[in-house]
């Protein structure tokens, strides 16, 4: 130090660490940075637990909502979509003109396999699969119409000559009416669409909420630390050295925040699990409900930090810059 | 060393706050800066820490000019330098260890490194024992000498301080001086802005004095 070796001061100059210990002591900084924010984030709890949870709930908000549609596709993805056209006969054709028909229809060219169901066979496999079978005996003439379902060839998929063919059959003096599972399968496509892009906007507006959150706060800190900032700064430190803990304290505010939106979904699903499972079994079905999986988790995680370390960084550019005018 | 070449500075809507200032401050020498209120003394010092830019003139530390500097330099340029202030500027919620320990902790050297300097520093400036004490239990002596400790821990060849004695009484305020003197005598320039005439009689430096911006007097 100075008092002990006077000359070497002159020829030194300002002393530099070599290389390697600096890249060993930058690490150490950021270790110590790290641990130090958050140190610093605790020490008010009671504004870091509230600024938390505005950021847990808005992110929990948008991942609950991404669950609930997926949840409704995955339930309606177990629906095989097929091109077949249900062709439903008046319930006075006899026999013999549904066999005609069926011969009719089998040379279209657009047609691969015609099959019959007949008012028999429906009345038996509705008494197998519904628990209205019952309701069937109780009826003295069999309600249900002879089928004939139609399988056109795999080429004809497009919605327009589907519909040209069903408007066809729905022609025929014979034929009560035609329904193909796409007409409605589309139309619940089109509903999940609908519903993936409100995702898409509520995550986009809770993201921004959690930017501007995240932002805020780090403004606050950065007012409450304006002095410590222009004494490092008095003192040598780079842009970098002065933006680390404030950095850090955005992605401890993004990862905490995540980690916690995920208990309040996880909660929340917990709490539907039980009456889902109740209301599938109406239905005689199966369905399990979807709760976040690991790539979700992750990406709400990663996402969530990289917007407080962004939120924190578009502030800090401004506002360093604003201190620096001073 | 610090050199100042025909500098200027002009305050946007205010007058000169510099006019045509020179001056060179070798190494090793003591230099006091003084004049009236608004003379510019602040004004000299803010130049040489780079915290503002001159207006017109070039300032140069080792052959260095701070005109061409980029932003992302600055903070390299200070580095060499050491700042004192007459409120002290230390960090609060930090120790005496910690306030110390900043400039070296950013210029990234290891922590034993830095341990062995602060302690070094903090004996030099007669504070050992001291440092984990926080600013706020440290007498005004007390607390300045800590900033005088942390301007040096990384052996500046400049040391710049602002009406360093401005809120000690006369024997504290000899005792820092003291140790300015200290510092000249392995290398170190001092530049120190005052308007305490009775100090900087007892010195028997150099001396600058401003009036309205300009030097009156070497």
């Amino acid at each position: 130090m100075l008092k002990d070796n006077p000359r070497s001061q002159k020829q030194m100059g300002t002393h530099e660490p070599s290389f390697n210990t600096q890249f060993h002591s930058y690490l150490d900084v950021h270790a110590q940075t790290l641990f130090s924010s958050l140190g610093r984030l605790t020490r008010a709890p009671a504004a870091f637990m509230m600024t938390l949870l505005v950021l847990a709930i808005s992110m929990a908000l948008s991942s609950s909502f991404y669950l609930l549609v997926k949840n409704f596709q995955q339930l309606t993805g177990n629906v095989n979509a097929s091109n077949q056209i249900s062709v439903f006969l008046k319930l006075e054709t006899t026999p013999s003109n549904v066999a005609k028909m069926r011969e009719r229809i089998m040379l279209d060219t657009q047609v691969q396999s015609v099959q019959l169901i007949t008012p028999e066979q429906a009345a038996a496999e509705f008494k197998a699969n519904s628990v209205f079978g019952e309701a069937l005996d109780a009826l003295q003439k069999n309600p249900l119409p002879a089928v004939l379902v139609v399988l056109p060839k795999s080429s004809l998929e497009d919605e327009q000559g589907l519909n040209a063919l069903i408007t066809h059959f729905e022609q025929m003096p014979e034929v009560d009416s035609a329904k193909s599972d796409i007409q409605w399968i589309s139309r619940l496509r089109a509903i999940i669409a609908v519903a993936n892009r409100v995702v898409l906007l509520l995550s986009l507006l809770f993201g921004m909420a959690v930017l501007l959150i995240i932002g805020n706060t780090i403004r606050l800190e950065l007012q409450d630390r304006h002095q410590e900032v222009l004494i490092t700064q008095l003192v040598g430190a780079t842009h970098a050295f002065i933006r680390r803990p404030f950095l850090y304290t955005g992605f401890w505010l993004g990862f905490l925040a995540s980690i916690s939106a995920w208990f309040i979904v996880t909660v929340f699903m917990l709490f539907l699990r039980q009456p889902v499972q109740a209301l599938s079994q109406q239905y005689s079905g199966s369905f399990e409900l979807a709760f976040l999986n690991y790539t979700e988790t992750f990406t709400l995680i990663g996402f969530a930090s990289f917007l407080g370390v962004l939120g924190a960084w578009l502030v800090l550019g401004s506002q360093l810059h604003a201190l620096e005018s001073e | 060393m610090l050199k100042f070449e025909h500098v200027s500075k002009r305050y946007a809507g205010g007058g000169d706050a510099l006019l045509d200032v020179s001056f060179h401050l070798h190494p090793g020498e003591m230099v006091f800066l003084t004049g009236h209120s608004g003379a510019g003394k602040s004004t000299v010092l803010k130049l040489a820490a780079v915290i503002e830019k001159s207006s017109h003139g070039r300032i140069f530390l080792d052959n260095q000019s701070f005109n061409d500097l980029k932003t992302s330099q600055v903070p390299y340029i200070r580095r060499k330098m050491g700042l004192i202030f007459q409120d002290y500027k230390l960090l609060q919620d930090r120790t005496v260890f910690d306030n110390i320990a900043l400039p070296m902790v950013i210029a990234g050297h290891s922590y034993q490194d830095i341990a062995k300097r602060v302690r070094a520093a903090l004996d030099k400036v007669g504070l050992s024992g001291k440092e984990q004490k926080y600013p706020q239990a440290l007498s005004g002596g007390e607390q300045q000498r800590v900033g005088i400790a942390r301007a040096v821990v990384n052996k500046p060849s400049l040391i710049l301080a602002d009406e360093p004695t401005g809120n000690l009484d006369p024997v504290l305020s000899a005792e820092i001086l003291h140790l300015f003197t200290q510092f000249t005598q392995v290398g170190v320039a001092v530049l120190i802005a005052t308007h305490d005439i009775a100090l900087i009689n007892r010195m028997e430096q150099r001396v600058i004095t401003l009036d309205h911006g300009r030097l009156i007097r070497e």
